[in-house]
C-alpha cells in the first residue's frame, strides 16, 4: 500500500473563454485505478494535465501528498509517471539513451534491474539500443510505459493508453495497470471500453460537470 | 538542482553533437555575416566607432540565428511534454541557458578573433576591459535570448518574430557594449568605465532575475 | 457627462491658449509667455508634443500593470485591459514621435538626431511593434495573453537602462537635459507661472482625455468578445 494521495478542490478550467469543466471535487488515496471518462472535448486530458501539473487550472487546486505532507509543485515531476499518445520522446537517441538520461535529468539513480524487467514486459528488450527514431509508432507507445514506470512512481496517468497498441500489447498494459492498481494509484483517462472496465471507479465529465459513478 | 540542469544541458549538447542542428548553420552564418561586412567596406578605411559597432552587429544578428534552438527545437519535436514530466521549470530554464551561454562564448569568440585577424582597426589597448566587456555582454545576451526564445516557442512563431521581439531587449546591453569596445580600444581605464560596466552587471542580473520569475509562467502556459 | 463637457473645454482653452498666446520679452500680461532664448516661438510644442509623450508613458505603465495583473489572477479582461491600453500607447507615441521630429527640423535642424530622447521613444515604438506582432501572431486567447504579458513585464524591466544608459552615450538636444547649452532646464527656470499653468492643463487634459478612450477601447473590446461568442454559440 503507498500513503500516497491526491486531492482536487473546486478547480474550473477555462480555454481562453470557454470553459472546459467546473468545480470538480474528488480524492484518490493509497491505491486503486481510477478511470476518468467522458465524450470528446469534456476535458479528460486537460484535467490529466493539470493533476499532473503541466498546465495551471483557472481556479481551484489540485494538492499531493506523501506521508501526510503536501509535496511542492517543483517537485511533484518526480512522483509521476504519464503515458499519452501526444507524448514524444527524443528520436535522435536510443531507448536506453533516452531513459538514462531521463534518470540523470530527474536526478535520481537508474533502476537498470526495473528498466530491464520493463523492457522484457513490453518486448523491446533486444530493440533497446535501436534509435527510438527506427521505432513503429506501437513500440513508441509501449517505451512510453517504460518510460513513465522506471523511476518507480506513486501515481501514474495514463491517457488513452491503448492507442497504437496491438492486442499482445494491450494485455501486457492491463497486466501492469492491475498491478500497479494494488499498490500506487493509477489514473486511466479513456473513452475505450475494454479501458474502463479494468478501473475500480470512474468519474464522468460531462456538461462541465463531473457525474461519479 | 544544478546537477540536473547540467545533465538536462549535456542532453542538448549530446543532441546537438548528433543533429547538427545550430552549430553549421551558426558557423555559415558568422562567415557570411563577416564577408558581407568586408565586400561592402572593399578598400576604404574604417574607423574605431563603425568597427565597435559591427562587431555587435554580427554578434546581435548571428545570437538571433540560433539562440532560439533551444526552445524551438524542443516545441518542434513535440518533447516540451516530456521534459515537463522529468524536471522543474527552473531546471529547464537552467538548462537551456547553460546551452546557450556556452554557445554564445563560442561563437563570439570565433567573431572576434576573426575581427581581430580580418579588421585593422580591431586593436585592443585596455585588453581586461575587453574581457570584461565580453563576459558581461555575452551573459546578458544568451540570459535574454533564452527568456525569449521560451516565448517564440510557445507562440509557435518561426524565425523572424525572434529578432523583433529581442532586438528592444538587447538593445541597452548592445549599446554599452558598443560604448565600453570603444573605450577599451582608446585604452580607457577601468575606472572611468566603471559607470557602463555598472549598467551591464545590473543589466545582467536584472534578466537573470525576471527571466527565472517569469519562465513558470510561459513553460506552463 | 458633466465631466466630458469639462474636458472639451478644457482642452479648447489649452489648444487657444497654446497656439494663440504671444510671446513677447518681459511678459506682463496673464496670457504673454516668456521668450526663452533659443526656443523662441518654438517654445509652445510643450503644450502638445510633451502631453503625448506623458500620455504614451502612462499607456505603457497601465498595459505593464494589467499585463502582471493578468499573470496574478488569470482574467482574460486584464488581458484586454492591457491591449487597449497599448493601442493607445502606440498612437501617442507615433504622435510624440512626429510632432517632435517636425519640431526638431526647425530647432535643431534635422528631423532625427538620435538625442538620447528620440532613441527612448524610438525604443518605446520597438516594444510596441514587438508586442503587436507578437499578439496577431498566436492564436489562442490564452496564450496570447500569457506570452504578451510576459513579454511586456520583460520590456518593462529594460525601460530604465534606457533612462540612465541613454543620456551617458549620446549628448543630449532636448531643452532640459543636461547637455543643453541655450535653453537649459526650461521646466524649472524660464517658464512664467502662467505658462506652467497651461502646460500642467494641457498635461492633466490629455491625461483624462486618454483615460476615457481607454475606457471605451477596453468596452468595445470586450463587446466585441462577447458578440462573437454569441455569434460561434448560433
Amino acid at each position: 500500500m503507498s500513503n500516497y494521495y491526491l486531492e482536487v478542490k473546486n478547480l474550473t478550467k477555462y480555454f481562453g473563454r470557454r470553459l472546459i469543466f467546473s468545480n470538480l471535487n474528488f480524492r484518490l488515496s493509497d491505491s486503486g485505478i481510477f478511470g476518468i471518462s467522458g465524450p470528446n472535448g469534456s476535458g479528460k486530458s486537460t484535467l490529466v494535465k493539470i493533476i499532473a501539473g503541466i498546465i495551471g487550472a483557472n481556479k481551484g487546486e489540485v494538492k499531493h501528498f506523501l506521508d501526510g505532507k503536501e509535496i511542492i509543485p517543483e517537485k511533484i515531476h518526480n512522483h509521476i509517471g504519464f503515458v499519452s499518445p501526444y507524448l514524444v520522446l527524443y528520436e535522435e537517441f536510443s531507448a536506453e539513451e533516452n531513459l538514462l538520461m531521463f534518470a540523470k535529468i530527474r536526478g535520481v539513480d537508474y533502476d537498470k534491474s526495473r528498466v530491464d524487467y520493463l523492457f522484457e514486459k513490453f518486448l523491446l528488450l533486444k530493440r533497446k539500443d535501436d534509435l527510438v527514431k527506427t521505432y513503429s509508432s506501437g513500440m513508441k507507445q509501449r517505451l512510453k510505459f517504460i518510460f513513465a514506470l522506471m523511476h518507480s512512481p506513486k501515481l501514474i496517468i495514463l491517457d488513452e493508453p491503448t492507442s497504437n497498441l496491438d492486442d499482445e500489447g494491450k494485455n501486457s498494459v492491463y497486466e501492469l495497470i492491475r498491478e500497479e492498481g494494488n499498490k500506487n494509484i493509477v489514473v486511466v483517462a479513456s473513452n475505450e471500453k475494454n479501458d474502463l472496465e479494468q478501473c475500480t471507479e470512474t468519474i464522468f465529465l460531462e456538461n462541465f460537470k463531473q457525474i461519479n459513478q | 538542482m544544478n546537477s540536473k540542469a547540467y545533465n538536462l544541458f549535456l542532453k542538448d549538447f549530446r543532441s546537438e553533437l548528433r543533429t547538427r542542428y545550430a552549430i553549421n548553420a551558426l558557423a555559415m552564418f558568422i562567415i557570411v555575416a563577416i564577408s558581407v561586412i568586408l565586400f561592402s567596406i572593399g578598400n576604404e578605411k574604417i574607423n574605431e566607432n563603425l568597427t565597435a559597432g559591427l562587431f555587435w552587429v554580427v554578434i546581435f544578428f548571428t545570437a538571433m540565428s540560433g539562440l532560439s534552438r533551444a526552445f524551438v527545437s524542443e516545441e518542434e519535436r513535440g518533447t516540451t511534454l516530456t521534459l515537463q514530466l522529468i524536471a522543474s521549470p527552473t531546471t529547464v530554464f537552467s538548462g537551456k541557458l547553460i546551452f546557450n551561454v556556452i554557445l554564445v562564448f563560442a561563437m563570439n569568440a570565433i567573431i572576434a578573433l576573426l575581427y581581430g585577424a580580418l579588421f585593422e582597426d580591431f586593436i585592443i589597448k585596455n585588453f581586461l576591459l575587453f574581457l570584461a566587456t565580453f563576459i558581461l555582454g555575452n551573459i546578458g545576451l544568451a540570459v535574454s535570448s533564452t527568456i525569449i526564445a521560451a516565448i517564440i516557442a510557445k507562440a509557435g512563431a518561426k524565425g523572424t518574430l525572434y529578432p523583433v521581439l529581442s532586438f528592444p531587449i538587447l538593445l541597452p546591453l548592445i549599446l554599452t557594449c558598443v560604448q565600453l569596445t570603444l573605450f577599451s580600444f582608446d585604452g580607457t581605464s577601468f575606472e572611468k568605465s566603471r559607470f557602463e560596466l555598472a549598467i551591464i552587471v545590473s543589466y545582467d542580473v536584472i534578466m537573470i532575475t525576471v527571466s527565472y520569475l517569469l519562465f513558470d509562467f510561459i513553460w506552463k502556459e | 457627462m458633466i465631466w466630458k463637457i469639462f474636458l472639451f473645454l478644457l482642452l479648447a482653452f489649452v489648444s487657444v491658449a497654446g497656439i494663440a498666446f504671444p510671446i513677447v520679452e518681459k511678459p506682463s500680461a496673464w496670457y504673454e509667455f516668456p521668450f526663452i532664448p533659443g526656443l523662441e516661438e518654438n517654445a509652445k510644442i510643450i503644450f502638445f508634443h510633451v502631453p503625448t509623450a506623458w500620455v504614451t508613458v502612462v499607456a505603457f505603465l497601465m498595459s505593464t500593470i494589467f499585463s502582471f495583473r493578468y499573470l496574478k489572477n488569470k482574467n482574460l479582461d486584464d488581458d484586454l485591459k492591457s491591449y487597449a491600453a497599448a493601442q493607445l500607447g502606440i498612437i501617442f507615441c507615433i504622435l510624440a514621435t512626429v510632432t517632435g521630429a517636425v519640431w526638431a527640423k526647425f530647432a535643431w535642424g534635422a528631423f532625427w538626431s538620435w538625442d538620447p530622447r528620440q532613441t527612448s521613444i524610438f525604443a518605446l515604438l520597438l516594444i510596441y511593434g514587438a508586442w503587436f506582432a507578437l499578439r496577431s501572431s498566436i492564436e489562442s486567447e490564452e496564450k496570447r495573453a500569457t506570452l504578451s504579458s510576459v513579454y511586456s513585464i520583460i520590456a518593462f524591466v529594460t525601460v530604465p537602462f534606457f533612462i540612465f544608459v541613454m543620456p551617458r552615450i549620446m549628448t543630449g538636444l532636448h531643452p532640459g537635459s543636461a547637455d543643453d547649452t541655450n535653453a537649459g532646464p526650461v521646466v524649472n527656470f524660464k517658464m512664467n507661472s502662467n505658462m506652467l499653468l497651461i502646460f500642467f492643463l494641457s498635461l492633466i487634459g490629455f491625461t483624462i482625455l486618454y483615460l476615457w478612450m481607454w475606457k471605451v477601447g477596453y468596452k468595445s473590446l470586450i463587446y466585441k468578445e462577447k458578440i462573437q461568442k454569441q455569434f460561434l454559440r448560433g
